[in-house]
């Protein structure tokens, strides 16, 4: 596969131009309202004081944040690390199922995000805490209580929990798609059903893959209400100083710098992905 | 059983969603023999290859490998490799590597395997290919790599599926020479699904024609075009005229209001046959001397012979003749009696044969394309 496969749109002809630019207008508007427009904000008060004169100081303040940034990186590599290798295996099984089959798979799957993050995350909390619904069953088994929340892993298993089907969907969407003529020549060529997945279905996924890391880790880097519910408070990731500084007018600025930092840092990271999957001679999707 | 046996195909049907594939295929395949399934499109050549390379099973019927029954051996344990019909390439792996693959599961020692590759690469006349992306190659040079990748493991048997489908005329000549040298020189059985007779015959050792799941004739290229053994093979397999036809007696068959010396016996007096006279065995003379009588309804150039379409009291002829005629002249016609080709009347019978509708632009649409074939196997 090479870069011809990424589904670039033919660029339009000069004769329709007209047409397409009034075709393009209201997406035109929209990317200016809402996209161009708060990034010009966020930049503005990244660089500028509470009353307004330009500054650097926003920047250099970051540096109180360094922990919690090597907190939430951490945090969220774990947690795509974890969604990788329960998604992998998960959307591969799936894949294997007959095409009936697949469909209400990945309804299950789907599911659970027809509700809100807010709603799971809160009845995480109530199966997770101590005196919850899982407590009650160890007790009952005479197992005694384990504290859960407000512990990393709680929150590395909001995070998975949220975000598995993030990472589900890309690999088995490319999983599925695959040509069966692949698996039968490695199979021809002497592939036993493991050596096959190795060897040919893996790399051959690779896409699906990146697209599913970069899925997880840009929600799980920015999370911010898992890790107040689960985090039981003693969690601060990123998302939650951001968030913290934004509910007060006079912490704006700084509040900016951090997102502006964020942004740049997810954009390299993301750069550095494709590059990647460029070398492998895969595409993202 | 003969030693010699390396495959044999016992009884073996197969049927997909309620509709019969293959009906009973029996066939035995020599060690060292090239081998071409030969018959139209969707008539079950490509299941064939798949239910002995592994990836079909057979509804009943048995797969034997060397007096072995392989039915429930997997396609990875089979001493079987296949050169796919649209080549298959891992695309994450560049030439070398995709030639490498068989032996890299084998873990050969480094060296070797790149020994190996640089032979193998010498013999496909890809040399210096090794590092480019398999996405990069032409057609046929895609083509010699899936040649290379399955012959560097030096299966007893190589199936190939219309492996020059997608190759442009000459380089479908060049590569049926290529082919052809390849397994003499390395001794390995060859089994080739083909659509095209000109290749079948000109590549085979042995041909099987096949046509609605089944089996029709099996026999040498020279045999199978001499003798069809019905209108099918007549007809599917070069040019023939086909005529209704009662044989009198032995060697005498009456056709088209002549009774002509023949050289078949073995017919019940009076039975009902189907005559097969292939146009090169037509001599055209004075309407004199002449068996039967016809006029010239047209008249095709072809470079080194006439084509000419002859009306005989209503039923067509095709002809080939090196002497010019004039369309509309009446011609007699003069048949030697070893031209003359009887067969046993079949369900193939009246549907080929006459060239009464006959265009070359006709032939060429009902010739299957490659691609109809790929989507019909999907
Ligand atoms: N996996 C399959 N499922 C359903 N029908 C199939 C399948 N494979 C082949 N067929 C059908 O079997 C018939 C023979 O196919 P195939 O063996 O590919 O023919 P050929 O190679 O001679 O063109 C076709 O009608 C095709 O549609
Ligand atoms: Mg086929």
């Amino acid at each position: 596969m090479n870069r011809s496969v990424t589904s670039v749109p033919p660029p339009a002809k000069r004769s329709s131009s007209i047409l397409t630019k009034a075709a393009c207008a209201p997406h035109t508007v929209w990317t200016v309202l809402f996209i161009v427009a708060p990034l010009l904000f966020v930049c503005y008060y990244a660089f500028t004081t509470e009353d307004g004169t330009l500054t650097l100081e926003n920047i250099t303040a970051l540096g109180e944040h360094t922990d919690t940034f090597i907190l939430s990186v951490c945090m969220s590599v774990i947690a795509t690390v974890l969604c990788l290798l329960i998604g992998y295996p998960l959307a591969y099984c799936i894949s294997k199922c007959g095409p009936r089959t697949q469909k209400v798979l990945i309804m299950l799957l789907m599911l659970p995000m027809w509700m809100n993050l807010l709603i799971r995350t809160y009845s995480m909390m109530a199966i997770l805490d101590d005196g919850g619904f899982l407590n009650h069953i160890l007790s009952a088994l005479g197992f005694g209580e384990l504290h859960i929340v407000g512990t990393a892993p709680a929150v590395i298993f909001g995070m998975v929990y949220n975000f598995l089907p993030y990472m589900v969907m890309p690999i088995h969407s490319v999983i599925s798609k695959l040509d069966k003529r692949y698996i039968e020549a490695a199979s021809d060529l002497g592939c036993n059903g493991f050596r096959t997945l190795t060897r040919v279905i893996l790399p051959l996924s690779a896409s699906g893959i990146i697209s599913g890391v970069t899925m997880v880790f840009v929600p799980s880097i920015s999370t911010f209400y898992i890790s107040q519910k689960l985090g039981g408070g003693t969690f601060d990731m990123i998302g939650d100083t951001i968030e913290r500084q934004f509910q007060n007018p006079s912490t704006y600025n700084v509040g900016a710098a951090i997102s502006l930092v964020m942004m740049i840092l997810i954009l390299i990271s993301m750069a550095v992905m494709n590059r990647f999957s460029d070398d492998e001679g895969t595409v993202i999707v | 059983m003969n030693n010699d046996i390396i495959i044999q195909l016992k009884d073996i049907a197969k049927t997909f969603d309620g509709e019969t594939i293959l009906h009973h295929i029996n066939l035995d395949i020599k060690d060292k023999e090239f081998v071409t399934l030969l018959g139209p499109s969707g008539c079950g050549k490509t299941t064939t290859l798949r239910i002995i390379g592994g990836f079909e099973t057979p509804d009943t019927g048995d797969v034997y490998f060397d007096g072995k029954r392989i039915n429930d051996l997997p396609a990875y344990q089979r001493p079987v490799n296949t050169v796919f019909q649209k080549y298959a390439l891992f695309p994450h792996l560049n030439v070398f590597e995709n030639i490498a693959f068989g032996l890299r599961l084998k873990k050969l020692p480094e060296r070797e395997i790149v020994k190996q590759v640089k032979d193998m690469l010498a013999m496909v006349n890809l040399r210096g290919f090794e590092h480019r992306k398999v996405t990069t190659l032409s057609g046929g040079q895609q083509q010699r790599v899936a040649i290379a990748r399955a012959l560097i493991n030096h299966p007893k048997v190589l199936l190939l599926d219309e492996p020059l489908g997608a190759l442009d005329l000459k380089l479908r000549k060049d590569m049926q020479v290529e082919l052809k040298n390849m397994q003499k020189k390395t001794g390995i059985t060859f089994i080739y699904v083909t659509h095209d007779q000109e290749e079948a015959l000109s590549m085979s050792d042995k041909v099987v024609v096949m046509a609605d799941g089944c089996i029709q004739q099996i026999g040498t290229p020279t045999d199978i075009y001499n003798e069809p053994i019905n209108a099918f093979v007549a007809d599917f397999i070069g040019e023939s005229n086909i005529v209704d036809g009662v044989m009198v007696s032995d060697f005498k068959a009456r056709f088209s209001g002549h009774t002509f010396d023949c050289v078949d016996s073995g017919f019940a007096p009076g039975e009902q046959v189907d005559v097969v006279v292939r146009p090169e065995d037509v001599d055209v003379v004075t309407p004199e001397r002449g068996m039967l009588h016809g006029v010239v309804s047209s008249v095709t150039f072809k470079g080194d012979y006439y084509e000419i379409i002859v009306d005989v009291s209503g039923f067509k002829w095709m002809i080939e003749t090196s002497d010019y005629v004039a369309p509309e002249a009446t011609i007699g016609l003069h048949i030697e009696p070893d031209a003359i080709h009887i067969m046993k009347k079949s369900e193939y019978s009246d549907r080929f044969g006459d060239y009464s509708s006959f265009s070359d632009e006709l032939d060429k649409l009902s010739d299957p394309e490659p691609e109809e074939e790929e989507e019909a196997q999907q």
